[in-house]
């Protein structure tokens, strides 16, 4: 979906006036109008800065997020167990170790979003992300299983794909 | 109806603090700046997640509790970020991770 300039800056006005009104909470006309002078003040801004781009206003990725966050929620909690685990038992069998791997993302949005999943579920954390690759550190063997086979790694391909 | 709500909402603030309290004792049992953050992890994932929906429940269908939804959504956000800067500026400090004998290094 090619989106115009125009249609991602109104796209983000929009969300900024509707988290405004959820926000105050107030609706007299001064607060409204305010509120529409802020939105119109900080678009300007942000057209000016080139910021509403394919990756600024990431707005085609919205509909795969549905599916992708859900998922996410449900690994992480997964993995919290497994840290939590990890913490409790007496020997404290930890296996930390640093790793470097590819993504097959295409975009740097892509590849954002994977290192950020990678680092908010516990037993992983993105240290590095670059051209060559991320480089994660591990807190154990089967945390990093978690990461390598690579079910993350599809889903987030298929949410930066899902145009 | 309200008091189902209420030990509901209870059982998942004791979950959220017993995920927090985990994520302490993960900090103080960890051996170097790296796996700690691993155990801080807990904290604010699935500690913010629960304490939050539990006070989601308290709040009823209200501007509350969008507004805790939208301070949940920040939080997770975030929180990986401030995660990614932590470790980078340790490794940028030049701070070896602690690794595991078997394993190659970097």
């Amino acid at each position: 979906m090619t989106q115009r300039p125009v249609a991602r800056v109104a796209g983000l006005c929009l969300l900024w006036y509707a988290m405004w009104l959820l926000m105050s909470g107030h609706y007299t006309n001064l607060l409204l109008s305010l509120g529409a002078a802020s939105v119109v003040g900080v678009a300007l801004l942000v057209t000016r800065m080139l910021l509403p781009d394919r990756e600024g206003a990431p707005f085609h990725i919205v509909p795969g997020l549905l599916f992708y966050l859900p998922w996410l929620v449900v690994e992480v909690f997964k993995s919290n167990l497994a840290v939590a685990r990890v913490i409790l038992s007496p020997r404290l069998p930890i296996r930390p170790r640093v790793v470097d791997f590819q993504g097959h993302q295409k975009t740097d949005l892509g590849r954002f979003i994977y290192a950020n999943s990678i680092t908010l579920t516990p037993g992983t954390i993105t240290v590095r992300l670059d051209a060559e690759g991320f480089r994660i550190h591990a807190l154990t063997g089967e945390a990093l299983d978690g990461t390598e086979e690579g079910e993350m790694d599809r889903r987030v391909c298929r949410l930066e794909g899902a145009s | 109806m309200e008091m189902v709500l209420d030990y509901l909402s209870a059982a998942l603030l004791l979950l959220g603090s017993f995920f927090v309290v985990i994520g302490g004792i993960g900090v103080l049992r960890m051996p170097d700046v790296f796996t700690r953050m691993h155990a801080a992890g807990l904290t604010d994932t699935m500690g913010s997640f629960f304490i939050l929906t539990g006070l989601m429940l308290q709040a009823g269908i209200s501007g509350v509790t969008l507004r805790l939804i939208m301070i949940l959504g920040f939080l997770w956000f975030t929180s990986p970020v401030a995660t990614h800067a932590l470790a980078k500026a340790a490794l940028h400090g030049k701070v070896e991770p602690i690794e595991h004998e078997d394993e190659e290094g970097h």
